[in-house]
């Protein structure tokens, strides 16, 4: 009993925090940074109010713990110093986790955030805007603000409110296309936290838009076949030319959807027909590029088609149907290789392929006749059972007859 | 040609004394009169269980009785194996109309009182045989592993691990284990292809036997007139055949317009999947367990339920003896009424199994 | 003829119709198919000495491609060959010592991790072991 009392007013002395006594007891948002910096990630590195914020935790009297050290809240337009202070000085990082670095500042300063805060607009994110105040956590954990599925609620806070981003003379739909994109499908669908979010292009601590040329850089990160194709091709100079952004100009920025077949040629929902007049040669290029893509789908989809009838009537198939992943794979090689506009290189990778499907659609023909006459075998087989119905019926009768005459 | 054919036979015949036995079959008399019918169905049991014995041979030669294989062979005998597709359609399909076909015969034998003395043993070895089969179906069921046969009897043991004092150790024989797992399908396997078929052989031998030794019973209060009779050779074997070729082509054409789906494999980790049911032969019983109050005064009503079966099924067979007035050739009319409730009720729940799956 | 022979030979030649019907079938049933074995978990992906350091191999392993890899260490390594991007088929490209998908240009390590481009999951990889004269490769567990 003694002992308990004595421990426990020794745990109490040691780890006094007259900040934690005094905000317990208090309510709402004074109270609010007691709970919330119980998961900080600081707190688990065993920092403190003390700090950040200052003054003297073990003096019981108010006045007392807030002396001269004390900074109490910082304003907005402190911040970035504020936080800077340990966050940029690398002899001090270095004691709790020496690979985080240390020029978050000074890339916040070249962010479109930083310029404009440099400018006296503390309207534009700092620090705490994305990363919280007291309930902070490292963007590895999935609940932090900077979490890859996260983030884009976390940018769209402020660029998506319409009244907020008055005056800054930028769209705020940039969430609500990105929702419909095909990276969001794989990141909230799919959950595949490699998909980009916000960050992933404009940056983060140094975000800012992409200038049109650089566009494809940021693409070709996690697509460098198509960049490199389209690199080569003659389209690359004309749109440096006309100062038009590769990717961009056909996929789109925020709403990329998936890429669909009808981008090529020069149907309603081609993109290629934005620049080419009808009847010009590249018209008639894109026009055949896309004839011959969709000749080469549908015998493909034919030869599947094949394929799937037979299984589905017990015909083995496995062998034509491992083929036919050849073939799929030289659909898909093909759909990337359009970035080259080579009609010539198109037309070769597509023969390629229709050798393989020529040999599946045999194949599936023949498992499909084998079905038949698999089915031609039971009919002829019932047959023959309803001939010895009718031949036994008929000595039935025949006996019948005998017996009672 | 002729002259050939008549030596080989006489050759044969004076060693196996065939004339003997045909003289036999033709002086063996089956009644006919308007229930008659009802005889063709004994015959169309056993049919469908040679061609059981049949096509299960067959599917022995790729079936691989293992937790790795077992879906995988299935799936071979239907997609690879020439014909594998028929035979395996056309075990499962005769497979659940001879349980059918058992149930038929069994009404219409206690309808007609067919089991009144002499033929007590002939009811009982029925009885039985009814076990042996339902036994066969719920050991084969799980034989292809896919996920509805891996949960209906997981369901299933999960029950008979409920009874009290023995039901653990009931479960951990039927799986060989605590789970559902390979030992099992070594069990079921055994239990299906060689312990079933031997008692089969045994009971089912006693039974024929016993038809033939005491011919086909007539159902009470038919007047003579009412009665002609037929040699069983030929008349009655060959209507028989005749019923059997139609059932044949049945069995044909369900295979190739509706083979039996081989599923998905069964992952034991896998959460169950809504709406389990075990086949349809025991959903009767599966069904009056799920309506069943939980408890009935300070009884467990699972248990009161399973134990209900246990006392019902065992009256059932005992039926010949208790049957006084069926026995002196008199109607009895309340063992006609006890079969008409037992035979609505089983339709009444296997009905509702299907019609309010959400009970 | 007489009618009552007709139908004798009526029963008869439906009986031996009948019967052949149903010999067909259960003979063709019998007789062993070409491919011998009804589970694929094990395959012979190639023959010892087949492959050359720093060599791949393409093989069938079920209904799907898996790829044999000779490290140019001499190991042997074995992964599914379907790009987890969009199902292409990959291949080991020797000159960089890493596995690649032609398609999109993803790039995989030996040990079947992504270095780079769009795939968005590591290839399966399977086991390889040799028995004999045979390098068999088997799906883990």
């Amino acid at each position: 009993m003694i002992l308990a009392i004595f421990i426990s007013h020794h745990a109490l002395f040691a780890q006094r925090n007259s900040c934690i006594e005094c905000h317990q007891e208090l309510e709402d948002e004074l109270l609010a940074p007691v709970e919330t910096f119980q998961l900080d990630i600081h707190q688990q590195f065993g920092l403190s109010c003390v700090d950040c914020h200052g003054g003297n935790a073990s003096e019981e009297d108010m006045d007392l713990a807030k002396d001269e050290s004390f900074k109490g809240i910082p304003k907005r337009s402190q911040i970035p110093d504020f936080c800077a202070s340990c966050h940029s000085d690398s002899s001090y990082m270095r004691h709790y986790n020496p690979s985080l670095r240390v020029d978050q500042l000074a890339i916040y300063w070249t962010s479109e955030h930083g310029q404009l805060f440099k400018k006296k607009d503390t309207r534009v994110a700092v620090c705490t805007d994305c990363h919280g105040t007291h309930g902070i956590q490292a963007a590895t954990h999935p609940k932090s603000w900077t979490f890859p599925w996260n983030i884009p609620q976390t940018c769209s806070r402020c660029h998506s409110d319409k009244e907020y981003m008055k005056g800054y003379k930028i769209p705020t739909n940039q969430w609500e296309e990105y929702k419909e994109s095909v990276h969001a499908h794989a990141l909230f669908e799919k959950k595949d936290l490699s998909a980009p979010v916000c960050n992933d292009c404009h940056g983060n601590h140094g975000a800012s838009p992409p200038e049109v040329t650089s566009i494809a850089y940021v693409c070709h990160q996690c697509h460098p076949s198509a960049g490199e194709l389209f690199s080569q091709s003659p389209h690359k100079k004309a749109y440096d030319e006309m100062g038009i952004s590769e990717c961009e100009a056909c996929h789109g920025n925020h709403k990329i959807l998936p890429p669909s077949d009808e981008m090529l040629g020069t149907g309603e929902r081609a993109v290629c027909i934005q620049c080419h007049e009808p009847d010009s040669e590249p018209y008639q290029i894109a026009s055949r590029i896309k004839e011959k893509l969709d000749e080469f789908i549908e015998k493909i989809r034919h030869a599947e088609n094949l394929l799937e009838r037979a299984d589905r009537q017990g015909v083995e198939v496995s062998e034509p149907k491992f083929r036919l992943t050849e073939a799929n794979t030289a659909l898909i090689f093909v759909r990337n290789l359009t970035h080259s506009f080579s009609l010539v290189e198109i037309e070769e990778k597509i023969e390629e392929g229709e050798k393989i499907v020529v040999e599946v659609t045999e194949a599936g023909e023949n498992a499909l006749r084998e079905a038949r006459f698999r089915k031609t075998g039971l009919i002829i087989a019932t047959l023959f059972i309803f001939l010895l119905a009718i031949a036994l019926f008929l000595k039935i009768k025949q006996i019948d007859r005998k017996t009672s005459t | 040609m002729k002259k050939a054919l008549q030596n080989i036979y006489s050759y044969i015949d004076s060693r196996f004394k065939l004339s003997s036995l045909i003289l036999f079959a033709k002086k063996k008399k089956v009644p006919e009169h308007r229930y008659s019918f009802w005889y063709y169905f004994g015959g169309i049991c056993l049919f469908l269980f040679v061609i059981q014995v049949l096509t299960g041979i067959l599917l022995l030669l790729y079936y691989t009785p293992s937790v790795d294989s077992a879906h995988e062979s299935i799936q071979y005998i239907m997609s690879q194996v020439k014909f594998g597709w028929l035979m395996r359609s056309v075990h499962s399909w005769s497979a659940n109309i001879l349980i059918a076909a058992i149930f038929i015969h069994m009404f219409s034998s206690f309808f007609l009182k067919a089991y009144r003395s002499p033929r007590e043993l002939t009811w009982i070895t029925g009885f039985f045989l009814l076990l042996i089969f339902l036994l066969f179906g719920f050991s084969g069921y799980l034989l292809p592993w896919n996920e509805l046969s891996f949960f209906a009897t997981r369901v299933a043991t999960d029950l008979a691990g409920t009874l009290p004092l023995i039901g653990s150790q009931i479960k951990s024989f039927i799986l060989g284990g605590t789970e559902v797992s390979g030992a099992t399908i070594s069990r079921f396997f055994w239990l299906h292809i060689a312990i079933l078929p031997l008692l089969t052989i045994i009971v089912l031998g006693i039974h024929v036997l016993l038809v033939q030794i005491l011919g086909m019973s007539t159902p009470i209060g038919l007047g003579k007139k009412k009665v002609s009779e037929v040699p069983f050779f030929p008349n009655f074997i060959l209507k028989d055949s005749l019923g059997w070729m139609l059932i044949l082509a049945l069995i044909g054409v369900l295979c190739v317009f509706f083979p039996w789906e081989v599923g998905q494999k069964a992952d034991p980790f896998a959460p169950t999947p809504l709406g389990i049911k075990p086949e349809w032969y025991f959903t009767f019983m599966f069904t009056t367990l799920k309506i069943i109050p939980a408890h009935i005064f300070t009884l467990e009503g699972e248990i009161l339920a399973i134990f209900g079966f246990m006392i019902g099924g065992f009256f059932w067979m005992l039926v010949p003896l208790l049957d006084r007035n069926a026995a002196k050739e008199r109607k009895s009319p309340v063992f006609s009424t006890i079969g008409w409730i037992v035979f609505l009720y089983i339709v009444v729940m296997t009905a509702l199994t299907y019609l309010l799956p959400g009970l | 003829m007489k009618r009552r022979n007709f139908i004798n030979y009526f029963l008869g030649g439906s009986l031996v119709g009948t019967i052949i019907a149903f010999l067909y079938p259960i003979i063709s049933f019998i007789l062993p198919t070409k491919q011998t074995e009804a589970v694929i978990k094990k395959i012979t992906a190639a023959k010892l000495g087949e492959l050359a350091p720093n060599m791949s191999k393409i093989f069938k392993f079920g209904t799907s491609p898996g790829i044999l890899i000779n490290t140019p260490d001499g190991e042997l390594r074995a992964f599914s060959a379907i790009c987890t991007h969009l199902t292409c088929t990959i291949i080991y490209e020797s000159d960089t010592g890493t596995i690649l998908c032609p398609c999109h240009n993803g790039r995989f390590d030996l040990s079947g991790n992504v270095v780079s481009g769009p795939p968005p999951a590591p290839l399966e990889s399977y086991n390889v072991e040799i028995s004999g004269d045979d390098i068999i490769v088997s799906k883990k567990a």
